[in-house]
């Protein structure tokens, strides 16, 4: 491919990145939108003055005609933000692909890659999830995470490099990365519910799913994200043996992946312990949300080790 | 409380789930330290730094361990208690799961309906219903018994899922094979670490490395017998604009001979690609300039005539050495700085703008004196101890240029440069154990994860109706083991196939 063409790719490639984000964007408004229009659950079941019946979607709600109607406006904004949140995973994945085509290999060479892909990564555990359950309410907090990673990479962590240092220059860079990517998105998506599940009683959250619900459902997406944080851990072991000479030296990167580990680990136990099911699992996911955000951001910009390279 | 009540005490602590969480916790917290401060075992030369800047905190951090975290005896107390707790959770486990996996679905409950589950009627008798909804469980690779209640009436007890519990055994047992693994590794593993310049020879014993390292049970006999030479080293960086400066190619031509081989076979060695030797693994992990001097003394005699090893210091090899010339007459020392691309400014000083030799330059200090190498202590061969020496001036030299020391007391000339490739040649005979383990682990984590054991129950009794004596009550309830699963999905298949095969 000559050299203006490439040029041009790598430019179309951001222009969808782009325009992903400002559908995302607009998602964010819908579902904000839907968010504040919710009413507290227990409302939807008060008896006050005059009452109607409205059969919606196969569901009945009851309420006072003011209260459907907001109702009725929240699940449009709703369904509005799912449609374009669908839109905008698709644009994004337009972006990557194009990325990948232009650098003539996988997207995920550099910090900038990295975030896009991890960005479109969150989308699509939480549109895959999505058509297993509803989780329209989930989506507010699914695009701003997403947004926010989108944002960081085009202003502060865009680069220009194609090609890769000799030390990526392996089919891991492939297997151990992709894995790493699925696995954060997956933890992404159950901080946001781990997150809520703390606050579900509260003011306007209370229209979310109860929390045993939530609690439920971080279980389920961190039962989903360990084999494969472990997988990447793994791989990336072997790879380390290939490229350096051993396949564990606690390198910064390698530290706070296992602190990582450690902590979901310990999730995953504390969900089977007697009085540490609930809130204290909670806030465990999300420190282990924390510590993957360390080891993805924190230890490539602020601490010199191997995986210095994979930088800006 | 007697000392057998306290060590049981103590057991039951150690292994209760609580305690494993607060271990895996001081695990995680213990792991902070050694990913922020520099580690001897990665970075030996920037420990040495991190205590010469601070050397009030640098002193009493290091009695402390944090620049050996991974090695340090807190560190060691979690891990090793976390896997005694470990082991005393998942031994007792083992007999028990053993036993559930030769047992019997329990007996149906007296009451199915506590359970939730689903009633109807069909036509049929009770033990022809019964054998009909066994036959369907079995089918569905359901794990099945029947049984009879004192009332009369029939039922078929399920259970399924018990991988679940064998993927969770086979994840820990891997765990704790994986420490075993570690451990071997480190008690017979070595590794060493070795800089070749072009054209240099590296016979693999202990005398020729510059560093090793071996664990406690090995020994320099079980270092395999071969030997190389770096025919050449190749290395190529980017010149375009964006990334400019960074490395696009490194490969090291090598002739390796080993026993047994008629002459030397030639391999490429890159990153990504070491050489297997044995049990040994030949891996190419840096590379930089080793500017050549000619060193001659008062006398006008050629005191030194070779390539010096210079570390790079920087992304564009900026990068510094030190020559030592104890035969000169009188002694000479240097410190030098070489400077693939030479730039000079205000700030910075002298240093490199890339890291391929465009615009090569060295700059050196010259000292005369006693360079300390008599007093039994050894010394780097990176480091010149000036404490008993003289400074005779600086110099910046270009390739073939020669600067005349004051006072007469000789010459150095700079005429050329090789490039050196340094290798870390390692062996850890614990690594095929670690691999299976890990592969293990992730195999019965998945399992552990993903299967989920759920128990049901088909009841079946006659309804008391004179019309119709072939008609049966048919009760189908289940339940999950794992807390926010249920069996509901399950019930409802079974109640559907009942009665599709029934009406």
């Amino acid at each position: 491919m000559d050299f203006i063409d490439s040029v041009q790719l790598a430019d179309v490639s951001n222009k969808f990145v782009y325009v992903s984000m400002v559908t995302l964007f607009l998602a964010t408004l819908f579902f904000s939108m839907s968010f504040a229009a919710g009413r507290r659950r227990e409302s939807q079941f008060q008896v006050a003055g005059e009452r109607v019946l409205v059969e919606s979607g196969g569901s009945q709600v009851r309420g006072t005609p003011v209260e459907v109607t907001q109702l009725e406006t929240g699940r449009r904004a709703a369904n509005i933000g799912m449609s374009l949140t669908w839109l905008a995973a698709g644009m994004l994945l337009v972006g990557v692909v194009l990325r990948g085509i232009w650098a003539g290999r996988v997207p995920w060479g550099n910090m900038y890659e990295f975030s896009i892909t991890s960005a479109l990564g969150i989308l699509v555990v939480f549109l895959v999830w999505s058509t297993q359950r509803d989780l329209r309410w989930l989506g507010l907090f699914i695009t701003i995470p997403t947004l926010l990673t989108l944002g960081m990479a085009v202003t502060v962590l865009y680069s220009e490099g194609a090609e890769l240092v000799p030390a990526l220059k392996s089919y891991w860079l492939v297997i151990h990365v992709l894995a790493a990517i699925i696995g954060g998105a997956a933890f992404t998506v159950s901080a946001a519910t781990a997150g809520l599940s703390l606050i579900s009683d509260k003011g306007w959250f209370s229209q979310l799913p109860s929390r045993e619900k939530l609690e439920g459902l971080t279980h389920r997406i961190i039962s989903f994200a360990f084999p494969i944080w472990t997988f990447a851990v793994v791989a990336g072991a072997i790879w380390a043996e290939n490229a350096w000479g051993r396949y564990w030296g606690w390198d910064p990167k390698e530290t706070w992946a296992f602190i990582v580990w450690v902590i979901f680990a310990a999730y995953l136990h504390a969900r089977s312990t007697a009085g540490w099911k609930h809130q204290k699992a909670s806030v465990i996911a999300l420190i282990g949300w924390l510590a993957f955000l360390i080891n993805y951001f924190g230890v490539n910009i602020f601490i010199t080790g191997l995986h210095s390279y994979a930088g800006t | 409380m007697s000392q057998r009540a306290f060590f049981r005490w103590l057991w039951r602590q150690l292994t209760s789930m609580k305690n494993a969480l607060i271990l895996l916790f001081l695990l995680a917290i213990a792991s902070i330290p050694g990913s922020y401060f520099p580690q001897r075992v990665t970075n030996p030369l920037r420990v040495n730094q991190w205590i010469t800047d601070s050397p009030t905190l640098g002193p009493i951090l290091d009695s402390l361990g944090l620049f050996d975290v991974f090695g340090s005896p807190w560190y060691s107390a979690v891990y090793i208690l976390l896997f005694i707790s470990l082991i005393g959770c998942v031994l007792p486990r083992l007999r028990v799961h053993w036993r559930a996996m030769r047992s019997q679905p329990p007996a149906a409950p007296k009451n199915l309906s506590r359970l939730g589950g689903s009633t109807f009627e069909v036509e049929g008798e009770p033990e022809a219903v019964i054998e009909n909804a066994r036959a369907l469980l079995k089918k569905d690779r359901w794990r099945t018994v029947v049984g009879q209640d004192s009332d009369g009436g029939h039922w078929v007890a399920a259970e399924k899922g018990y991988l679940r519990e064998t993927g969770n055994l086979v994840f820990h047992y891997s765990i704790i094979l994986i420490l075993i693994g570690v451990a071997i590794g480190g008690l017979f593993g070595w590794a060493g670490n070795v800089i070749v310049r072009e054209g240099e020879g590296f016979s693999n014993t202990l005398t020729q490395y510059d560093a090793w390292g071996g664990g406690r049970l090995s020994s320099a006999e079980s270092l395999p017998e071969f030997s190389f030479t770096l025919e050449s080293f190749n290395v190529e960086f980017e010149r375009s604009n964006a990334q400019a400066g960074a490395p696009r190619l490194f490969e090291a031509n090598m002739v390796v001979d080993r026993p047994g081989e008629q002459g030397g076979a030639t391999h490429l060695v890159q990153v990504n690609e070491p050489l297997v030797i044995e049990s040994a693994k030949v891996f190419l992990v840096g590379h930089g300039y080793a500017p050549h001097m000619i060193v001659r003394d008062s006398k006008g005699e050629v005191v030194l005539d070779d390539a010096v090893v210079f570390l790079p210091q920087d992304g564009n090899f900026t990068s510094t050495g030190v020559i030592k010339v104890p035969d000169a007459d009188p002694p000479l020392g240097f410190r030098g700085l070489f400077l693939p691309t030479s730039a000079v400014d205000k700030i910075g000083g002298p240093h490199s703008i890339f890291p391929a030799p465009d615009d090569v330059s060295v700059f050196l200090g010259a000292w005369k004196g006693d360079l300390g190498l008599d007093t039994g202590v050894p010394q780097s061969i990176y480091t010149l101890n000036v404490d008993d020496m003289t400074q005779l001036g600086l110099e910046s030299l270009r390739v073939g240029q020669t600067w005349q020391l004051p006072d007469g007391s000789g010459s150095i000339e700079f005429t050329g440069y090789e490039r050196w490739a340094s290798f870390q040649i390692a062996s850890d005979p614990g690594k095929e154990l670690v691999l299976i383990a890990a592969i293990l682990a992730i195999v019965g984590l998945s399992l552990s994860l993903f299967i989920q054991r759920r128990r049901v129950w088909v009841k079946v009794g006659r309804v008391p109706e004179p019309g119709s004596p072939s008609r049966v009550k048919v009760e189908v309830a289940g339940i999950a083991k794992a807390s926010g699963h249920n069996a509901t999905e399950q019930v409802g298949q079974i109640v559907e196939s009942l009665k599709g095969k029934t009406s």
